[in-house]
């Protein structure tokens, strides 16, 4: 039995009983970033710090609770404390009903009495949420603990996203704000209209007729506000050489890096997921690109090809930040590597960046790719749009991070 | 967000017609909105008003709600703002019936706060227009000032709930003309009992003189009766002229006080603290009426839309779907305490009890059950009384005065008790009393009631601003003083010290830490007993950021 408090009864709850739209997660609210950063100023400014990150846990059957990360603060204020009163009464409530005085009409459990609210059925995106939540987090983390740069420009190109609300809609006869110039503009076109005003240049303005009607004032309205976006393409080699130790690196990476930009672009990351052998294909989810596996032969030249016709197909560059990041064990049937090249260099035209990760079975013999991509020379060329990093398949987590450093700094 | 369709505003503009016809009185003028969930949930931490001035603790609790609202989503929102002219907030896949219903919920939402006397300060303002002025204002200063704009209204924030509220309403409802003599006053309530005038024999004698005076000499009454105290007391005029120099102006909060007297406020270059300041108060006055008002103001709401929506022709056929919605509403739940509820069921039994003329004395003083039974003078004043009320009453008023025995009989209302059973390991919710008494204390208890906290201007010296905390029963949360009290110091500039009164046993208790965020561990139950024994004058002081504590 659960006891709701005063402050939950709303109007819209209680009228409007329930009716439950989705919200997709790409339109949630992005500032968890400027909020920490806000709270380790305020340490430096001689302020104990606010902010803390909540988990709110909904159970569901199984082990499949879902958790969503958020952050949580309190506005101290002298207030009463009542704790006192309830150590003496525990939970004091209202009620009405039947029932004698002394007489147990319900119980609940001692515990588990996390947040509530009208449960919804809640399924479809959970586990996409879930992810990203826990992704967001470990973005923050690996930014902080591992001083991975930040982005200098969140983004030369800007995409509308938020919103806020301004009086900027005109409504004529009432509103929140009168528009003066409207209004006298209003005053006149009535008035011309009336021939009121034989000469433009000479008005009578104890003339004019001024109706209520007249009056032009703003109303509340909602505006675009810009935000910038990046899009992340990951691009994983599962050919049958890359089994076991070389793909748990890549992927692991992988994670890192959308979790490190999630945090960079506060949650405004799309991400494209692209698996290649010799042929290309682009998967839906995280979870598909993670565990498919063939046994073709390498043509990462694929890959990039398909990224290419993507990008262009929906002139996708105009509106974001657009990364690759690619990993393979670096084993390539295209040996000098032209095609490949080819469109690489077309990604260069119009990508922030281009991180190669390479992840060879033995770290003696320069691999085929690696050697097309020095002998190109385009890494120096492009220092700022492309970067190459060979990691030994036995490198931990550390080496990993120093990986992403590479790539990105 | 958009304004509502013109079928829909038509439907809306049909309500208005028939909930005036019904008593109800507002503003022509209103504004509906559509919004989308998501939209309410950025707008819930803004207390609904679309242009509220951007703080980022409101960006975390949207953000807490979003998180929230994706493992549950809901609609957890009020819709109308008090504001002129009144905005709505609607969802766009209402059907029409509902509509109805809503919008004379909303309708009498806005009666409520166009007639309402605690709305009295609110009642010129076109608060969402004054509202975008200071969120302007604001980020205008934030671009110049950066951060600290967000320290200052933290800080103004953490004293906002001790905004006086009702003293703003004595100011503005105080008529002209009915200040009395100063100077008789000074006479009267200060020079004679400042040991100028004997005792109390000669007290009573100098009001009999003058009234004598007055019988004789009225209207020059008063120069007469002073100046025949001046040949007593040639000092007076002097003594009236100083005092009248140092009488204290009028009573003000404890932001007031720090924007007029904090030494670190005065100087230039911090003047625009102030600014913000205002805007906090400001805001937070304006919002006071409707914290104090929950069950009423529902209530009230509640009682017109199913009073009118039923005797509406236009929602012929969905009367059953209504009765559900209605039902949710309206229900009593069988523990816990809905405003809705409690509040619509007070007006219909105080409308049935005026209308048998029940409100009275006759009816009081009648001691037999059968007769107050079958007592029923038949007035027809039960609407004209509830108007009344709902111009005149607040939330704890409201209560106090008017839930009785027959109320919670009627509805079979209970205090719901909580126990721990070990054995089962469940809580068991019992029927703890039935009594009305009893349950008027108890939502009383659960009622918006900030502390009483003022400036002890005597003790108020070399710098250090002292409060007096007046003690209520309850002692204030320990975790918060020391944050609170961090931000009355920067904005004062000096060290800042509370008086306050707290139970002895906490010395010894699990939380004698002041770290804020700490939440005390459960004590025991003897602990708790020994709490209840003794109180004591505790004093805190915060300087240089370091909080003390010291027993006096």
């Amino acid at each position: 039995m659960k006891i709701k408090p005063f402050s939950d009864y709303a109007d819209f709850s209680e009228l409007q009983e329930d009716s439950l739209p989705e919200v997709p997660a790409s339109q949630r609210l992005a500032s968890i970033g400027d909020l920490l950063e806000r709270d380790s100023q305020r340490e430096k400014d001689g302020f104990p710090r606010k902010i803390r990150i909540g988990r709110i846990v909904k159970p569901g059957r199984g082990l499949k609770e879902k958790i969503v990360i958020v952050p949580t603060t309190v506005e101290e204020k002298f207030i009463h404390d009542t704790r006192e009163q309830e150590q003496e009464e525990p939970g004091q409530s209202g009620g009405s009903g039947e029932g004698d005085e002394g007489e147990v009409i319900g119980e609940a459990p001692v515990h588990g009495e996390s947040e509530s609210g009208q449960g919804g059925p809640g399924q479809g995106e959970g586990g996409e949420h879930e992810i990203e939540a826990g992704a967001y987090d470990l973005g923050r983390i690996i930014s902080e603990q591992f001083e991975l740069p930040n982005l200098k420009t969140k983004g030369r190109r800007r995409f509308l996203k938020k919103y806020s609300y301004e009086l900027t809609d005109r409504h004529e006869g009432f509103g929140q704000l009168l528009d003066k110039k409207a209004t006298l503009r209003k005053i006149i076109e009535t008035n011309i209209g009336l021939d009121k005003i034989p000469d433009v240049y000479d008005i009578d303005l104890t003339q004019l007729l001024v109706s209520p009607e007249d009056s032009v004032y703003r109303i509340l309205s909602r505006e675009k506000d810009l935000e910038s976006q990046a899009l992340v393409f990951f691009v994983r080699d599962y050919s049958g050489s890359m089994w076991g130790k070389p793909t748990e690196l890549v992927v692991a990476q992988h994670v890192l890096i959308y979790s490190w930009l999630m945090y960079q672009y506060e949650r405004q990351v799309v991400t494209r997921f692209i698996l290649h052998d010799t042929t290309a294909r682009e998967v839906s989810d995280f979870y598909t690109y993670y565990s498919l596996k063939v046994a073709g032969g390498t043509k990462m030249e694929s890959a990039y090809r398909l990224i290419n016709e993507i990008v262009e197909a929906d002139s996708l560059d105009r509106d974001y930040n657009i990364y690759v990041f690619h990993g393979s064990d670096g084993d390539d049937w295209e040996r000098d590597g032209k095609t490949a090249i080819e469109q690489l260099r077309k990604l260069i035209g119009y990508c922030s960046r281009i991180g190669i990760t390479l992840t060879p079975a033995s770290m003696e013999n320069m691999t085929t790719a690696e050697r097309y991509i020095r002998d190109s020379s385009i890494l120096e060329e492009h220092p700022q749009e492309i970067r190459l990093d060979t990691i030994d398949e036995d490198a931990a987590d550390l080496r990993l991070i120093e990986g992403i450093r590479k790539l990105i700094s | 967000m958009e304004l509502i369709s013109q079928h829909t505003k038509e439907i809306m503009e049909g309500c208005k017609t028939r909930a005036r016809e019904a008593g109800l009185r507002f503003q022509d003028e209103s504004l509906e909105y559509i919004v989308t969930n998501r939209d309410l949930l950025e707008l819930g931490p803004k207390n609904m008003i679309p242009t509220l001035y951007d703080y980022w603790v409101h960006d975390v609790e949207v953000l807490r709600e979003k998180g929230k609202y994706e493992l549950y989503p809901t609609n957890p929102y009020e819709t109308v703002i008090n504001t002129r002219p009144a905005i709505s907030f609607y969802n766009d896949n209402n059907p029409d019936w509902l509509n109805v219903m809503i919008f004379y919920h909303v309708l009498a939402h806005i009666d409520f706060f166009q007639n309402n006397l605690y709305y009295r300060n609110t009642w010129d303002e076109d608060f969402a227009g004054q509202a975008l002025s200071d969120k302007r204002a604001i980020a205008a200063l934030r671009s110049e000032k950066g951060r600290w704009v967000d320290y200052v209204i933290e800080f103004t924030r953490g004293i906002d709930n001790l905004v006086d509220h009702f003293a703003e309403l004595s100011r503005m409802s105080r008529p002209a003309g009915t200040r009395p003599s100063t100077r008789l006053d000074y006479y009267f309530d200060v020079f004679l009992q400042s040991g100028h005038g004997g005792g109390v024999p000669d007290y009573l004698k100098e009001i009999e003189r003058y009234n004598q005076t007055v019988r004789e000499y009225d209207p020059m009454a008063e120069s007469v009766f002073f100046a025949e105290t001046r040949k007593k007391h040639p000092e007076f005029d002097a003594l009236y002229e100083k005092w009248k120099r140092e009488e204290k102006a009028p009573a003000q909060d404890l932001i007031q006080h720090l924007q007029e007297h904090s030494p670190w406020l005065q100087q230039p270059e911090n003047q625009w603290m102030k600014t913000v300041m205002e805007i906090v108060r400001r805001t937070s006055l304006y919002f006071q009426p409707q914290i104090r008002t929950k069950i009423l103001n529902e209530g009230w709401a509640s009682y017109w839309h199913e009073k009118l929506f039923l005797s509406d022709d236009r929602i012929r056929g969905n009367e059953v779907n209504y009765a559900r919605v209605n039902a949710k509403v309206t229900s009593l739940p069988r523990v816990g305490i809905n405003p809705y509820a409690l509040g619509m069921r007070l007006f219909q039994h105080l409308e049935e009890m005026a209308d048998k003329g029940r409100i009275s004395y006759d009816y009081q003083r009648l001691a037999d059950g059968e007769e107050r039974r079958q007592y029923d003078q038949n007035t027809g004043k039960g609407l004209a009384f509830v108007f009344d009320v709902r111009e005149n009453f607040n939330d704890f008023t409201f209560i106090h005065t008017f839930v009785d025995q027959d109320f919670v009989n009627a509805n079979r209302l209970f205090v719901a008790g909580r126990r721990l059973n070990s054995q089962k390991g469940v809580w068991e919710f019992f029927v703890k009393s039935r009594n009305a008494e009893e349950y008027k204390k108890m939502i009383l208890e659960s009622l918006y009631h900030p502390p009483s906290i003022h400036v002890d201007e005597e003790k108020t010296k070399e710098g250090t601003l002292s409060l007096r905390h007046v003690h209520e029963g309850k002692p204030l949360v320990r975790e918060y003083i020391a944050n609170t009290m961090l931000g009355i110091e920067y904005l004062w500039g000096g060290a800042v010290r509370l008086e306050t009164t707290e139970a002895e046993a906490d010395l010894s208790s699990a939380y004698d830490d002041l770290q804020p965020f700490y939440m005390p561990q459960a004590s025991s139950e003897a602990e708790a007993e020994a709490q209840k024994a003794k109180l004591r004058q505790v004093v805190y002081t915060m300087e240089n950021r370091k909080l003390t504590r010291s027993v006096t």
